[in-house]
């Protein structure tokens, strides 16, 4: 008897897992695109010249391996076309793509470096600490030289980000600002007129929020990194730009900024703003939590309409429900409301990229090519001229706060070694979890600082 | 003369026996030094230097990660997880799967059908596995519901992000996976016991218990052993599900040694760090697997063993 009920009961466990994880949200993981695998194993190396073209005119035939992990449409289809767009200017260049998914890409990037294995000629970077470790083991091609014809047709800020002690290793295709994404139609139930403009609105809001019965901030305990933004513009804002840079670069953390902050954070908690379940939640959690409607908030960078959208049970998102205000500005903070913490992606040129890889990455960042990338809202390009490709009103508020902005903090977990980046995000999500107080944040960043 | 010249050709058969056996053997251990031996020798070395995966080997900080990853809560929080889950696996979920394999082994209709049911979990690959409990945890999902649907809402937790109660759900489902395997294995164990033995038991007058107890239990000692022997070995590599779930967290709760491993080496880009967690994971699995092997298997595999012993 016992038996067959504990079996009717696993039964049951098990079909329902089995149907649950169809209709849930689809998680984002897409898997690598076949094709990038035949393709590699019909590709011509770029060294052998082939015995059949005689013509000393004609080009020797190129491949370019490309890393990217862009997973999703459109920015995958868009990658794609304008790969085919340069392949049939150039019927002699190969562009063989490989799209992982960005844990993946991390991992089998590293890898394949650690390995001596054959490094991709281009590949997706952030620029900042890893970007540097990568140059300085010898990883990345100096293209300082290949670009100087064409870099002022880029943001020089943005430009900077993929420098490393003078010398330029990639170029950035978007570039923006992390902010606040806020749900219009849920601050109007509860009775929010305009969006917070200091952090004790913010604070304000957050209240009125929850006297509304809804959820007002969504973060993600599993990933560390949102809410480790959250926190870097209230040193930001605490500090100043000058105050947050110094703490960087010398690793003493134990500032005043750093604590007051830390305080803020505190303040936050206390109001238990968080979607239920935050501390086991991925940001895809976080980006469905936002994008069903079940929270009014979330700290985030330009992307975050598309994974909202992607990661909501409509695949629509909020649509025009979704708005955007940049991080308010805290009273008596040393920093000004216009600094910023942002970042965005890049393409880091690998050791052994043929000519052609440079070639192509400027045929990437023409005006006409990165236009799309603002037209079809994937991203900010940096290039100069495609302003006004922004259409959509939230991605020009972030595309009017990074011109604003007189400093640019990119963001720390890139910012900083790879270890130096995970001791930040374990330091300040044990503070939005509360199990830390902000002088604890401070010491264990800056003890992670001193032994790197 | 003829004796002389026989003992040539003995040792000629000799070295040819042995010739043979080198040639047989020399495959499987090139493999086993290319692809075992040597990386345990490499990550020894490594751990001792302080690198990043991509510079040269050249800061030697000799035993320094060593005392940095005894001196880290999330490590030490890890040795103790895995020692948790040592504990736990052979405290419930052996004896839950040996309670079962008793139960399936009586004659009774659809017993082929339980056995697959309960079978079918190990089948499945641990990180699907994990990908659906985890939907199926999720705050108000099927499980949160389920509960409050039937009067329990006052048993559901925040089963992944509670840093008390995070272990628990993550035994729970691991033990969902496993149970099936070891019952199985138990399960061949008692069906190799004669059943006249316990028969004779029964009409000497044991009851079912004394019956189980005394004559059943012991003839299964090999098979429980083997049985304790994997789950010991499972335990101390635990990573797959828990990284499909928690990643180790929420702050660091479910941190086991293979995670903080690879974190440190393949997320932080701290390769000797990494290494030395690696080398004191191997120094645990090698101590546990060598003093199971000395002190409890050694009665199992005594006959086997003693030829090589020389």
């Amino acid at each position: 008897m016992i038996n067959r009920r504990l079996m009717a009961a696993l039964a049951i466990v098990m079909l329902v897992g089995a149907c649950s994880s169809a209709a849930t949200t689809a998680p984002t993981v897409v898997p690598t695109e076949p094709p990038a695998a035949t393709q590699a194993a019909v590709a011509t190396p770029a060294a052998t010249p082939v015995p059949e073209t005689p013509a000393p005119t004609a080009a020797a035939p190129v491949t370019i391996e490309w890393w990217h992990i862009s997973t999703t449409d459109p920015t995958k289809s868009l990658f794609q076309s304008i790969a085919n767009a340069y392949t049939a200017a150039h019927p002699n260049v190969k562009i063989n793509i490989t799209i992982l998914e960005n844990e993946a890409f991390k991992t089998k990037l590293t890898t394949t470096m650690q390995s001596g294995g054959a490094v991709p000629d281009l590949f997706q970077s952030w620029g900042g600490g890893i970007m540097a470790a990568q140059a300085d083991a010898g990883m990345l091609k100096d293209i300082t030289a290949d670009i100087a014809p064409w870099k002022d047709t880029v943001n020089p800020g943005a430009l900077s980000i993929y420098a490393y002690k003078g010398v330029q290793y990639g170029v950035p295709w978007d570039m923006g600002m992390i902010g606040v994404w806020y749900n219009k139609a849920l601050f109007a139930k509860a009775g929010i007129a305009s969006p917070p403009a200091t952090w004790d609105d913010f604070l304000a809001a957050v209240k009125k929020l929850e006297a509304a019965g809804i959820v007002p901030l969504a973060i993600a305990g599993k990933d560390k990194w949102p809410s480790m933004h959250l926190w870097t513009y209230l040193v930001l804002r605490m500090g100043g730009a000058d105050v947050l840079q110094q703490m960087v670069q010398s690793g003493d953390w134990n500032t005043d900024a750093c604590k007051a902050a830390g305080e803020q954070v505190l303040k936050l908690n206390a109001l238990n703003p968080y979607q239920p379940g935050f501390k086991g939640a991925t940001y895809d959690n976080e980006a469905a939590a936002v994008g069903n409607g079940k929270a009014a908030m979330e700290v985030m960078g330009q992307w975050a309409p598309v994974v909202q959208a992607a990661d909501s049970t409509s695949k629509k998102g909020l649509g025009k429900d979704l708005g955007w205000f940049p991080f308010p500005a805290v009273t008596g903070g040393a920093g000004a409301p216009t600094d910023g913490v942002g970042g965005g992606n890049g393409i880091a040129v690998g050791k052994n990229a043929p000519p052609e890889a440079l070639d192509f990455l400027k045929f990437f960042s023409s005006v006409t090519n990165a236009t799309q990338i603002n037209a079809q809202g994937i991203g900010l390009s940096p290039v100069v001229g495609t302003e006004n490709a922004v259409t959509d009103a939230n991605l020009q508020a972030v595309l009017a706060g990074r011109s604003k902005a007189s400093f640019m903090q990119l963001y720390l977990d890139q910012a900083t070694s790879p270890a130096l980046g995970a001791a930040i995000n374990d330091a300040t999500i044990a503070l939005f979890d509360g199990a830390s107080t902000a002088a604890k944040v401070c010491q264990a960043i800056s003890d992670a600082a001193a032994s790197q | 003369m003829s004796a002389a010249s026989a003992r040539p050709r003995a040792g000629f058969r000799v070295s040819r026996r042995w010739l043979t056996v080198v040639a047989f053997l020399l495959p499987a251990l090139a493999l086993y030094v290319l692809f075992v031996l040597f990386p345990i020798v490499q990550a020894a070395h490594y751990s001792l230097y302080k690198w990043n995966g991509l510079q040269p080997l050249t800061n030697f900080i000799g035993l320094k990660n060593y005392a940095t990853a005894f001196n880290s809560d999330a490590f030490r929080t890890a040795v103790g997880n895995n020692a948790l889950i040592i504990v736990l696996s052979l405290g419930l979920q052996i004896p839950f799967s040996l309670g079962l394999a008793v139960l399936l082994n009586r004659r009774f209709p659809g017993r082929a059908m339980f056995r697959l049911i309960f079978f079918l979990p190990y089948v499945l690959s641990e990180a699907i596995a994990g990908v659906v409990f985890t939907l199926l945890l999720q705050p108000g999902a099927l499980i949160d519901s389920s509960l409050t649907g039937v009067g329990l809402g006052g048993l559901v937790h925040d089963w992944l992000g509670d840093t008390s109660f995070v272990m628990v759900t993550l035994f729970v489902i691991i033990s969902w996976k496993y149970f099936g395997f070891h019952m199985i294995l138990l399960l061949a164990g008692l069906q190799g016991i004669p059943h006249e033995i316990e028969e004779a038991a029964l009409i000497d007058g044991a009851g079912p218990w004394q019956a189980f107890r005394y004559v059943s239990l012991p003839l299964l000692g090999p098979t429980l052993r083997v049985s304790v022997f994997l789950s010991m070995i499972g335990a101390l590599q635990l990573f797959d599900m828990v990284w499909v779930m928690t990643g180790g967290g929420p702050l660091n709760a479910s941190n086991t040694m293979a995670i903080a491993m690879f974190k440190a080496g393949f997320r932080n880009s701290q390769m000797g760090y990494g290494s030395a967690l690696a080398v004191i994971l191997f120094a645990f699995a090698f101590v546990l697997a060598l003093a199971y092997l000395r002190f409890v298997l050694r009665r199992d595999v005594e006959g086997a063993l003693t030829a090589y012993q020389g």
